[in-house]
């Protein structure tokens, strides 16, 4: 039997296929653990119609959330020249295929491009010297994407005044990007580099150990305050309000002190394929050795 | 599993409670932001705009698909708070009397849907779709120029749920009550 190797394109539109139909295992157990902690009768109803929608989706395969995002893309490792073309002929297919919705418009027209790609397509990119290339894809929904927020605080504020604007952004958002959220934040960099840590950190599983030890302090000791503040799932009251903190840093000028938010909704979409060498694609919602 | 049919009348309107949960049947239709401000526009300039009389407004982007394109993929709703520029002239003027959105709407609304005895029904925000089952048909569209997600579509639907009362017409809703809830436990 010949296999023939799957292009890059065959690649974008499986990884959108498995993001948009199927939750990360991480994301689906952490929402069934909020389910069962859950006092509430509304907030126990709206868990249960995410869970029952979630295996919906999954049965009949179709995207969980019409709000199929806009696609934002990684790529690491060995950078291929045409990796962006590929990945816009992919997006493109997917939207037919799939279907997705078109999400992509003109920002001041406000004229849809019917192909999420529009003017091109969202890449982060870091080349590494290995022999392989992983691409992710993380659909983004506007809900959450809208309560995005930066602030260029000074440097005698420290860590506590940092962890209050965590909390005041994620509260002051209320039921808008449907909770219970990702909580991603970004400590330190320039200002966009910091909102790329808060996006890059919805990239780690929420069973994955954050390797600094003062960040994961801060994360537990959000992740508790958030779920001890009643706002619960869609706002409407309850004990889970997000599914998870994860921080990332890196260092900033010693006149700086710039922290990012940004929220996954609980439709916490992500999904990775390795290409090796030889042209093998291994696919995973969780994360690659 | 409490019951009600869509369009609603002004007493059955008034007569849900905050806290309550609801299943629809009948027929409801879809409106964003661009579909609020065309009816608006066209209301300003002495134009009828008969389809939002008395209908259960559900802010919804859905996904169609299908050989016909009539076909409902996937239908959660939207973000309501992006209606609250339009939504109070939108159910004065064009006599909305339910909304069903996500994350709940502005003081200016709630007042809106007290005056004239509406209500604001919360669905689950991303349960695409289990909603979608409770969508039996798409019987009409609507400015099909705005695209797929904001064209109005008219939807006949059974069992569609569950929705939650979060802004009553008596003045109550959940969205403050729990932001009283959160002040108190957070300090913040």
């Amino acid at each position: 039997m010949i296999i023939l190797p799957e292009s890059w394109e065959d690649v974008v539109v499986r990884l959108l296929r498995m993001s948009e139909t199927h939750l990360p295992a991480d994301v689906s157990w952490a929402l069934e653990a909020a389910a069962a902690w859950e006092g509430g009768d509304i907030a126990r109803s709206q868990l249960g119609t995410i869970l029952d929608n979630s295996s919906k989706a999954e049965f009949l395969a179709r995207p969980m959330c019409q709000d199929t995002g806009l696609p934002v893309f990684f790529v690491t490792g060995r950078i291929p020249a045409d990796i962006e073309d590929s990945i816009a002929a992919g997006v493109k297919r997917a939207t037919k295929e799939i279907p997705l919705r078109p999400n992509a418009v003109d920002p001041l027209s406000r004229e849809n491009s019917g192909d999420n790609v529009g003017s091109g397509v969202l890449v982060h990119y870091r080349p590494m010297d290995v022999p392989y290339t992983e691409l992710t894809v993380l659909p983004k929904g506007a809900g959450s994407e809208n309560m995005s927020r930066l602030a260029m605080l000074t440097p005698s504020d420290g860590e506590d005044v940092v962890k209050d604007f965590v909390v005041r952004t994620v509260l002051q958002s209320g039921g808008r990007p449907c909770p219970p959220t990702i909580v991603g934040v970004g400590i330190g960099g320039t200002a966009d580099a910091c909102m790329s840590l808060a996006k890059e950190a919805l990239l780690m599983p929420l069973d994955s150990r954050n390797p600094d030890e003062r960040l994961r302090k801060m994360e537990e000791d959000l992740f508790i305050r958030l779920n001890s503040s009643g706002l619960g799932p869609m706002g409407l009251g309850g004990d889970s309000t997000v599914l998870g903190v994860k921080i990332k840093m890196a260092s900033c000028h010693t006149a700086s002190m710039p922290v990012a938010v940004n929220l996954n909704c609980w439709a916490a979409r992500r999904a990775t394929a390795r290409m090796n060498d030889d042209g093998s694609v291994r696919y995973t919602q969780g994360a690659l050795e | 599993m409490k019951r009600i049919n869509s369009p609603m009348s002004e007493e059955d309107a008034r007569s849900l409670r905050a806290g309550e949960t609801v299943f629809l049947a009948g027929t409801m239709i879809t409106a964003r932001d661009k579909a609020h401000m065309r009816a608006l526009q066209m209301s300003s300039s002495g134009e009828a705009v008969d389809i939002f009389e008395g209908a259960t407004v559900y802010h919804c982007g859905p996904i169609m698909g299908g050989d016909d394109g009539l076909k409902v993929i996937a239908a959660g709703p939207t973000t309501s708070a992006r209606m609250n520029m339009l939504a109070p002239r939108a159910i004065r003027e064009l006599g909305i009397r339910a909304i069903i959105g996500k994350g709940g709407m502005s003081k200016e609304t709630h007042d809106a849907l007290v005056e004239k005895g509406g209500v604001y029904l919360a669905a689950t925000g991303g349960a695409a779709v289990t909603l979608a089952e409770g969508i039996k048909e798409v019987t009409a569209r609507e400015w099909e120029d705005l695209g797929m997600a904001e064209s109005v579509w008219t939807m006949r639907v059974k069992d569609f749920g569950p929705l939650v009362v979060a802004m009553d017409s008596q003045g109550r809703s959940l969205y403050d009550e729990v932001e009283q809830r959160v002040r108190k436990n957070t300090g913040l």
